[in-house]
C-alpha cells in the first residue's frame, strides 16, 4: 500500500510521526519528492491528483513486489479539478478564445488511473469511479469480483483527489467546508456543521494469492446510496448475516467521522452497537474528502498487519490483545454509505 | 448466469423516446443541428446533437418542483431511467437487490459553468453547488426512479456508459445483485465544446465516419439506459427478455491521453476479450455498431483493429454518429439501445455521409438501410487515457 495525505505517510512509517490541526478549515496534502518517480519536465505538467497518484501506486506495487498489475481501477471524487477549473476560467474570462487544449485534457475523471496505466504500460483492465464517498469503495467491489472469480490475478485499486481554490470557495459558500468562526476545529469535540477539507492519494495491490507481506484480506464490502438514521442497524446486521457474522464476531470498528454535528449521528448510531471493542477514527489526521476513506481502510489494514492500534487514532479505551476482523463504516453528510470488512492474513 | 436486457430508455437529438429513436435511424434523419439551448460564440460554425427541450421542459417531464436542482445531465438521465424501469414493466423498484450504475463525463457542468462567478454575489444559484458533483447527478437518477441500494458512476469519457452496463452484467453474473439499471447521461455544455474545439477535432460540417476526407466529430447529448435483470427475475416473473449481454472487455491502449494508438491496442485487446467471454467467433458478429467518431485518429485505429480481428470478413458496420453526434459519456449507452433495437427489428443502420474509402485500407461501411437476420452486435467505444470498451449483444 502506499498514501499520500495532509500526515507524513509516505516517507515514514505507519503514523510514526502525525499533526493534528485544529486551526485550518483546509489541509493539503504533504507531496513527496517526486524526483524520483516522475522525470521533472512531466512532472510540472502533471496534476497534482496525477503526482500523488502516481508516488502512492508505486509504493503499493512496489511493497507487494508487482511490476505491472493486471488491472488498474481508481476512485476519485472529483478528478483533476484544478485542470477543470483553469479550463473553465480561461473559456469564461476570454469568452472561449484563445485556449489551450492541456487543461482540458487532464480535466477528464479518469486522468489518474490512464496516467499510471501509461507510465507502467499497463494495458490491462482501466476503470475510474466516481461517485462521491463510494469512489473508492466502487473500485474495490469491481476488483474483489474481479480476483474472486478469476478474471485478473493483481489488481492496482486506489483514490486520488486534489483540492481546488475555487471550488473550495464555492464549498465554503453553501458550508460544506467548516466556517472560521467555528474555531477551533475538532472531529469528535465538534458542536458546528461542516467538514475540515483536505486531499490525498492511497493505492493498494490487491491479489489472489496470499503472501508473506500480505497487510489483510479483504473479505466484503457494501455500498448503499441512501439511509435514515434509524436504518443504520439492520444495514449493519443483514451485511455481518450475509457474512455469517455477529456483532461480537468483530475486533475493532473504524469510523469516519468527520466533525460534521448534523451526521456523525450516523457513526454514534454505529459506534453503540459496537461498545465493547476498539472504536478507530481518523479523518482528525487526513481531513475529509471524497476518498478520505481509502485512508481508512489503509489505517484499518495496518492495524491488522501491525496487531496494534496506535494511540492517536483511538476513540474509546477498550484493548484487545489480537485483532482478526475490522469493519469499516463510512458515509458522507447521510448519503453513499459504505462498509467494507477486511481480517487478519 | 445470464444477464437480460428488460428494459430501455433513450432521450437523444433523434427522439425522445425508444420509438422516435428508431423512427429516426430507419428513416435516415440526423438529428445534427445548430444550437440553441447554449450561448456560444461558436455557434454558427458547429453542428450538434441537441436535444430541443429546455431545462424548464425537461423538469415538467419530471414532475419535478420549479426550485430544483438538477443539472441537465441528471435530467436527461432521470428521463431515461424512468423509461426504461416502466419499459421493464417494474412496480416495486426495491423488490430485488437493485443498483444504479450511471455514467457521465461532464456532471453538472452545464451549471457550473453557467455561475461560476454569480455563486459568489446571488443566493438563488447556490442551489447549484453541489449538483456539478457527478455523483450527486446519479443519486437524483435513482431518486427519480425509487431505488434505495447500490448507486456508483463510472467516469471515463467517451466508454463510461460502456462500462456501466459491463459492471451492471458482472454484479448480476456474480449473484451480488439482481436487477440493475445502467446506461450513461452527457449534457451539451461550453466547456466540452471548447475542449474538443481546442483539439481540433471538431468537424464544421456533418460528420463522415470512415470516410478519406472526413473532418471530425459534431457534439451531441443524450441519456440511455438498460435495465439489466438476472435469469431468477426473467424466470420468476415471466418476463419478457429485448436481448442477451453476453460479452465484454475493457483494455487499455497505454499510448496517449487523448490519441489511440496507430494499430488500434487497445480495441483489440477489448474486442478480443468480449469473444472469449460471449464464447462465440468474429465469424458470428451480424454487425458492428462501431465508435466511428469520424475523427482522422478514431477511425483509422478503430479500422485497423476490426481488420485485425476480423481479416477479410469484416461484417457489416456503421457508426450512429452521423445521426446523434459524439455524445460521449452516454454514447455507448444510446448505442446499446440502437444495437438491442437491430437485433429486435434485423436491420442494420446505415452510415450516413460516407463518400470516400480511406486510403490505408479498403474498408466500407454500411451504406443503406439493410435488413437482414441479426443474432450478434458487437458495439465499440474509446475514451480518452486510452479506455476501450466492447460489448457484444445476443438474441438469445
Amino acid at each position: 500500500m502506499g498514501c499520500v495525505s495532509s500526515q507524513d505517510t509516505y516517507e515514514t512509517s505507519f503514523l510514526e510521526s502525525v499533526e493534528i490541526n485544529t486551526t485550518e478549515n483546509i489541509v493539503y496534502a504533504k507531496q513527496p519528492s517526486y524526483k524520483e518517480l516522475i522525470p521533472p519536465a512531466a512532472a510540472r505538467r502533471m496534476a497534482k491528483g496525477v503526482k500523488m497518484g502516481i508516488a502512492a501506486s508505486t509504493k503499493a506495487l512496489k511493497e507487494a513486489n508487482v511490476e505491472v498489475p493486471d488491472a488498474i481501477i481508481t476512485g476519485t471524487g472529483m478528478g483533476c479539478i484544478e485542470d477543470s477549473e483553469k479550463f473553465l476560467k480561461a473559456l469564461i474570462d476570454n469568452n472561449e478564445e484563445y485556449l489551450t487544449p492541456t487543461n482540458f485534457i487532464q480535466s477528464t475523471h479518469n486522468t489518474v488511473g490512464a496516467q499510471i496505466a501509461l507510465g507502467l504500460g499497463c494495458k490491462g483492465y482501466n476503470f475510474t469511479y466516481v461517485n462521491g464517498s463510494i469512489s473508492f469503495e466502487s473500485a474495490l467491489l469491481d476488483a474483489k469480483l474481479q480476483l474472486e472469480n478469476e478474471e485478473e490475478n493483481t489488481i492496482l485499486v486506489g483514490a486520488a483527489d486534489e483540492t481546488s481554490s475555487h471550488t473550495m470557495e464555492l464549498f465554503k459558500l453553501v458550508n460544506i467546508i467548516k466556517k472560521e468562526s467555528d474555531l477551533p476545529y475538532s472531529v469528535l469535540d465538534s458542536n458546528s456543521s461542516g467538514v475540515v477539507y483536505s486531499e490525498g492519494a492511497t493505492f493498494v495491490t490487491l491479489e489472489n494469492v496470499k503472501k508473506e507481506n500480505s497487510y489483510a484480506v479483504l473479505e466484503a464490502l457494501q455500498i448503499q446510496n441512501e439511509l435514515n438514521i434509524d436504518e443504520v442497524e439492520s444495514f449493519i446486521t443483514s451485511f455481518l448475516d450475509k457474512n455469517h457474522l455477529k456483532i461480537q464476531d468483530i475486533d475493532v470498528v473504524v469510523l469516519g467521522n468527520n466533525g460534521d454535528i448534523n451526521f456523525d449521528t450516523y457513526y454514534t448510531a454505529v459506534g453503540s452497537l459496537f461498545d465493547q471493542i476498539p472504536q478507530v477514527y481518523y479523518k482528525h489526521l487526513c481531513g475529509e474528502f471524497n476518498t478520505a476513506s481509502a485512508f481508512g481502510f489503509w489505517v484499518a489494514a495496518s492495524i491488522l498487519k501491525n496487531q496494534a492500534i496506535p494511540k492517536v487514532v483511538k476513540m474509546n479505551s477498550i484493548e484487545k490483545a489480537t485483532f482478526s476482523k475490522v469493519l469499516l463504516y463510512n458515509q458522507f453528510q447521510g448519503k453513499d454509505h459504505s462498509l467494507v470488512l477486511l481480517s487478519k492474513c | 448466469m445470464k444477464v437480460a436486457i428488460t428494459g430501455m430508455g433513450i432521450i437523444s437529438s433523434i427522439g425522445n423516446t425508444v420509438e422516435e429513436n428508431f423512427h429516426s435511424l430507419v428513416s435516415l434523419k440526423t438529428g445534427l443541428s445548430t444550437i440553441s439551448n447554449i450561448e456560444t460564440i461558436h455557434k454558427d460554425i458547429i453542428k450538434v446533437g441537441e436535444i430541443k427541450l429546455t431545462n424548464e421542459q425537461l423538469a415538467e417531464q419530471l414532475n419535478l418542483p420549479s426550485d430544483n436542482n438538477y443539472s441537465r445531465t441528471a435530467l436527461l438521465g432521470a428521463i431515461a431511467a424512468k423509461q426504461a424501469v416502466e419499459n421493464a414493466k417494474i412496480s416495486d423498484m426495491n423488490a430485488y437487490k437493485s443498483g444504479l450504475i450511471s455514467a457521465t463525463s461532464v456532471g453538472g457542468m452545464d451549471m457550473t459553468e453557467k455561475y461560476y462567478y454569480e455563486y459568489f454575489e446571488n443566493e438563488a444559484c447556490q442551489k447549484y453547488i453541489t449538483s456539478h458533483d457527478i455523483g450527486d447527478n446519479s443519486q437524483k437518477i435513482a431518486n427519480c426512479i425509487g431505488l434505495k441500494g447500490m448507486v456508483t458512476t463510472i467516469s471515463t469519457a467517451c466508454s463510461s456508459a460502456a462500462n456501466a452496463i459491463m459492471l451492471g452484467a458482472r454484479l448480476i453474473q456474480s449473484g451480488e445483485l439482481d436487477r440493475i439499471v445502467v446506461g450513461g447521461t452527457d449534457a451539451l455544455a461550453k466547456f466540452t465544446i471548447n475542449g474538443f474545439k481546442t483539439l481540433m477535432i471538431l468537424s464544421d460540417d456533418y460528420n463522415a465516419p470512415f470516410d478519406n476526407n472526413r473532418k471530425g466529430l459534431n457534439l451531441g447529448e443524450a441519456a440511455a439506459f438498460l435495465v439489466l435483470e438476472s435469469e431468477t427475475i426473467v424466470k420468476n416473473e415471466n418476463k419478457e427478455v429485448l436481448a442477451y449481454v453476453t460479452g465484454f472487455g475493457n483494455a487499455n491502449d497505454a499510448f496517449h491521453q487523448t490519441a489511440s494508438s496507430e494499430n488500434g491496442d487497445g480495441a483489440f485487446l477489448a474486442m478480443n476479450k468480449a469473444f472469449k467471454m460471449a464464447k462465440i467467433q468474429p465469424s458470428e458478429i451480424d454487425y458492428i455498431n462501431a465508435h466511428g467518431t469520424a475523427t482522422p485518429n478514431n477511425d483509422l485505429s478503430e479500422g485497423r483493429a476490426i481488420i485485425r480481428i476480423f481479416g477479410e470478413n469484416v461484417p457489416d458496420f456503421s457508426s450512429t454518429k452521423p445521426f446523434t453526434g459524439h455524445t460521449l459519456a452516454a454514447a455507448a449507452g444510446i448505442e446499446a439501445v440502437y444495437s438491442v433495437l437491430a437485433l429486435q427489428n434485423n436491420v442494420v443502420y446505415p452510415n450516413l455521409n460516407f463518400k470516400t474509402n480511406m486510403e490505408e485500407f479498403n474498408l466500407t461501411p454500411q451504406l443503406t438501410l439493410k435488413e437482414k437476420e441479426i443474432h450478434h452486435v458487437l458495439s465499440n467505444s474509446f475514451g480518452f487515457g486510452g479506455n476501450c470498451s466492447t460489448l457484444i449483444f445476443s438474441k438469445n
